[in-house]
């Protein structure tokens, strides 16, 4: 296994241990849930709403794992010692969202289906929202990973999580939830996969140097 | 443990600057450390030994000056092992990203040279503040790093367990190794060059 692979397989124990990621996907699927209570058992209402519902659901809730993502191993040192190893911490960072993607999307793609149900989404609004959430997921794991070294240390960090975090991942939620028309989605499914994308491709080089900063 | 493949352990600086905070804590610090040789860091609170530590592991860049290391294992106030990890895991995690061969036999004679052989199988969280420095010691001890950087080694143990300390410095010098130690303890480093800050 090379190193980078274990330093993914340590972040997936991580983010399992002491159900770590069933905490999100449990909030994911209450919020789906309070929708019907707040607007009503319209059938018709809630599969039209239903596709935002899931995609704002699935950005409030990628909200929670951020203040554990790069703190605690700041504080207990991990970085110093992978530091002093040879790791550049782009590379951490890179290895840092993968991890936080595989551990996240999959089980948060899952819930949507449950999400669906309880909504009455049809099969094919169901399908956008998956196929959607597999192109902007990447880049919610990004944005989670970046955020979560720009607060590491702070005082009130899950609160200005969210104050960061929300405002950068709105262009995820327009394409996302634009991709939901079945009539004109596909060009909002190429512009959430450009979002994703500069997200990505951007996200390892802002968290390392966030983390590099801390460090000193 | 250094393999003989490596390059002779060695730690220069040569006249170095350290700023922290907009303040300069030490300027001009200029000392070679030669295979064998060791270096005691002294000087109170504050006054930039970790900081000296952390430049010498490339962590910190100097505001100004040369700093040229051998590979090194640092022994900081952070013990970076995974608390839900019984302690052989958590130090195999890092014995294995040392890339030295057979990390499994080079954890296991950590864990006996360190006296913590008998908690390999006890998650790293119910050790006590002793016992995972000492294990953070078996780290160092395991990483066949030939520079040793420790801070504050002394925190934490009792004397038995200083005692230990002071051997296993001992015998790192004799293989070849370069120690500094950052410390407000007394610690028994013979001949060991004093880095008064």
């Amino acid at each position: 296994m090379s190193a980078l692979a274990r330093l993914i397989a340590r972040d997936l124990r991580l983010a399992w241990a002491g159900g770590g990621m069933g905490n999100p996907i449990a909030f994911f699927l209450l919020i789906a849930i309070l929708f019907p209570f707040a607007i009503g058992p319209d059938a018709a209402l809630l599969a039209r709403v239903g596709g935002g519902v899931i995609w704002s659901a699935a950005l409030l809730a990628a909200l929670l794992p951020v203040d554990r993502l790069i703190g605690p191993d700041a504080e207990a040192g991990t970085f110093d010692q992978l530091s002093v190893r040879g790791f550049s911490m782009s590379g951490v960072a890179a290895a840092k969202i993968l991890a936080h993607w595989l551990a996240f999307a999959p089980s948060l793609m899952l819930a949507a289906v449950i999400a669906a149900g309880l909504l009455g989404l049809s099969g094919g609004a169901l399908g956008r929202v998956e196929l959607g959430l597999l192109i902007g997921t990447p880049g919610l794991a990004a944005l989670a990973v970046t955020v979560s070294a720009l607060i590491a240390g702070l005082r009130g960090a899950g609160a200005l999580a969210g104050l960061l975090m929300l405002p950068l991942a709105v262009p995820l939620l327009i394409f996302g939830a634009g991709a939901l028309d079945p009539g004109g989605g596909a060009g909002a499914f190429k512009l959430l996969g450009a979002v994703s994308l500069v997200l990505v491709a951007g996200a390892p080089f802002v968290t390392g140097a966030a983390m590099r900063v801390a460090m000193e | 443990m250094a393999a003989p493949d490596q390059p002779p352990a060695h730690l220069v600086f040569g006249d170095v600057t350290c700023v922290r905070g907009g303040r300069a804590l030490f300027a001009g610090l200029t000392f070679t450390l030669a295979a064998g040789e060791a270096a005691l860091v002294t000087g109170p609170n504050g006054i930039g030994k970790s900081s000296l530590l952390r430049i010498a592991a490339g962590l910190l860049a100097p505001a100004s000056g040369v700093v040229e290391a051998a590979r090194c294992a640092l022994m900081a106030d952070a013990a970076a092992l995974d608390g839900g990890l019984r302690l052989f895991e958590a130090l195999a995690f890092w014995a294995m990203l040392d890339g030295m061969p057979d990390s499994a036999r080079r954890v296991t004679d950590a864990l006996a040279t360190t006296g913590l052989a008998a908690l390999a199988a006890v998650p790293v969280r119910l050790l006590s503040t002793g016992q995972r420095r000492r294990a953070v010691l078996a780290r160092v001890v395991g990483s066949g790093a030939p520079l040793w950087l420790l801070d504050e080694p002394a925190n934490g143990l009792d004397s038995a367990s200083l005692a230990l300390l002071e051997n296993l410095i001992a015998a790192h010098r004799m293989r070849g190794g370069v120690v500094v130690v950052a410390t407000h303890t007394a610690i028994a480093l013979p001949d060991a060059r004093t880095i008064a800050l």
